[in-house]
């Protein structure tokens, strides 16, 4: 039964230190003023899973909040480089940061494999490529019916997803519509489920395309408009393609890096005050 | 009359978009690859399917995205479905003809590097990883490449295979049974390459305008071979370049403006 709840309360009852956590969003309603709140409360020793670590990770890695990363993808989409993500991968700065690495193909289909309860997920993937050295969760496996050689890899099941949406109803029905990514599965596939959204409503109205998460599937729902900034709402926002870009220089360096973190992040005490002084510094 | 001040990457982004036709459905690569293929639509091949890994599938954007999940891709859309299905239905179910990828490095048998340079353990620069390619490389019919052409890009041996090429050239790929046919053309800002019949080995099979032989291989890592058959690709049309800089001046507005206060 989904709790509807202040951001601050569902990360302080529901993150803990150690935890694997799997916050979701592919382009598209990325969960950031969640991963601001986890950086806030100071949560260490996380196993961050992710398809495209994109920003958020960006910073939750710069900020010493992780322990290891799976993911498919690591750069900025159209910019280049995850500036922290390589410091901790190059030069263990904060701290050594252990990887896991995936193919978009095989982390999708361990997604959709923890949503079904299964142990592992089969594809055809990586054939002729070195990622399966490198990766011993990465394995071969032979069809009992063909004989083909197949890849297997152990379904994703995090202790906690977190995900951006559009609406949710005051009972914690929460609809989404636009680009869904792997946010339905990786919520059935979590232990634990808080979900911030756009708006709260009376009642959601499913569109074409749109996926529903049942309030029984979620713990917490947060009220959290532009939640998902630079990314966006489809519906609510245009992605933040400006700020996409000048994500490279914030972050190129430590320092202005941390002092950025300080400023934007630790000195805020809600996501909508961290929007309200960077739309003040972009204009003033 | 051909416009002559072209650059060097318009020459390549529409030697690229010429490949695409109607009746092709192309896993689309952001950066590069978007815009060759975008380009395609808005020329010849109007009718050609673009498919984007965030599920969009049939997008026609008239703003080039910077991301692969742009709204502008949704919106524009036939259909958007979600990421596990796009993989598992529509790349690994078959349903792709050409998918279209860039490259950080470029082997000689069109192996492709995107995750480091260096030592995996220890890398030089960690690069941004897999992504959809190595899938992308061998579930969809045949691959496409595009990518600028240096001693630093066309490497003798790249220092990770992301997605499968030829592998050690001849025969190899079919014999491991990856499926697909694997890079059947390159577009780089110097010429247009493919793979030698027999060693397939990436043969230079068309030079751009202005571009010599000996430009080319001293651009390349390894010993380039290039086709005795070896011609001239035509030049950008004025209409090519045309809907080419519109189209990258649009996306150049509108992913400079602040959306802050819209949102």
């Amino acid at each position: 039964m989904a709790d509807i709840i202040p951001l601050s309360s569902a990360i302080a009852d529901l993150v803990h230190d150690g935890d694997i956590v799997a916050m979701e969003g592919f382009t598209h309603l990325i969960p950031h003023a969640a991963g601001h709140e986890i950086i806030r409360q100071g949560k260490k020793n996380l196993t961050l899973v992710r398809m495209t670590p994109d920003l958020i990770y960006d910073q939750l890695i710069g900020m010493g909040c992780a322990r290891k990363l799976i993911f498919s993808w690591g750069g900025n989409p159209g910019v280049g480089s995850l500036h922290r993500f390589r410091d901790a991968i190059e030069n263990a700065w904060p701290q050594a940061l252990e990887i896991e690495e995936h193919s978009h193909a095989d982390m999708a289909c361990a997604y959709d494999a923890g949503a079904a309860g299964l142990p592992m997920a089969i594809l055809r993937a990586h054939r002729g490529t070195d990622l399966p050295k490198f990766n011993p969760t990465i394995r071969e496996i032979v069809c009992p019916f063909t004989g083909e050689i197949l890849v297997a890899v152990p379904s994703l099941r995090p202790d906690v997803a977190v995900i951006h949406a559009q609406q949710s109803d005051r009972r914690g029905n929460v609809l989404i519509w636009g680009i869904s990514g792997v946010q339905k599965e990786a919520v059935l596939a979590a232990k634990r489920a808080i979900v911030t959204v756009e708006e709260i409503v009376d009642s959601v109205a499913p569109r074409a395309n749109s996926v529903i998460l049942p309030h029984w599937t979620v713990s917490a729902v947060c009220h959290e408009p532009g939640g998902a900034f630079p990314s966006y709402a489809l519906g609510y926002s245009t992605r933040g393609n400006d700020f996409y870009r000048k994500w490279d220089a914030i972050a190129r360096d430590r320092e202005s890096f941390a002092s950025w973190m300080q400023r934007y992040v630790l000195d805020v005490k809600t996501f909508a005050e961290h929007r309200a002084l960077l739309t003040r510094s972009a204009h003033g | 009359m051909a416009d002559t001040t072209y650059d060097p990457e318009e020459m390549m982004t529409v030697a690229a978009a010429r490949a695409l036709k109607n009746g092709d459905v192309c896993f689309v690569g952001i950066g590069l690859p978007s815009t060759a293929a975008n380009l395609a639509r808005l020329t010849q091949a109007p009718d050609v399917v673009l498919i984007y890994e965030s599920g969009c599938i049939g997008a026609k954007p008239d703003i080039l995205p910077l991301s692969i999940g742009d709204s502008e891709l949704v919106e524009t859309a036939d259909m958007v479905v979600s990421v596990p299905e796009i993989f598992r239905y529509w790349l690994q179910g078959g349903k792709v003809s050409v998918g279209f990828l860039g490259a950080a490095q470029l082997d000689r048998f069109g192996n492709i590097n995107t995750t480091v340079v260096g030592d995996y353990k220890a890398p030089k620069v960690r690069l941004p990883g897999a992504g959809g390619a190595p899938e992308i490389a061998t579930n969809s019919r045949e691959v496409f490449i595009t990518l600028r052409q240096t001693p630093r890009t066309f490497v003798e041996t790249p220092d990770f295979i992301t997605s499968a090429g030829y592998l050690t050239g001849g025969d190899a790929r079919a014999k491991l049974g990856v499926p697909g046919k694997g890079p059947t053309r390159v577009f780089s800002d110097l010429g247009i390459l493919e793979p030698h019949p027999v060693t397939k080995e990436l043969t230079m099979v068309s030079l751009h305008p202005g571009i010599t032989a000996d430009q080319a291989r001293a651009a390349t890592g390894w010993q380039l071979q290039i086709s005795p058959n070896c011609g001239v690709t035509p030049a950008p049309t004025d209409a090519e370049l045309q809907i080419l800089r519109d189209m990258k001046s649009r996306a150049a507005q509108a992913h400079s403006r602040s959306n802050l206060l819209s949102s």
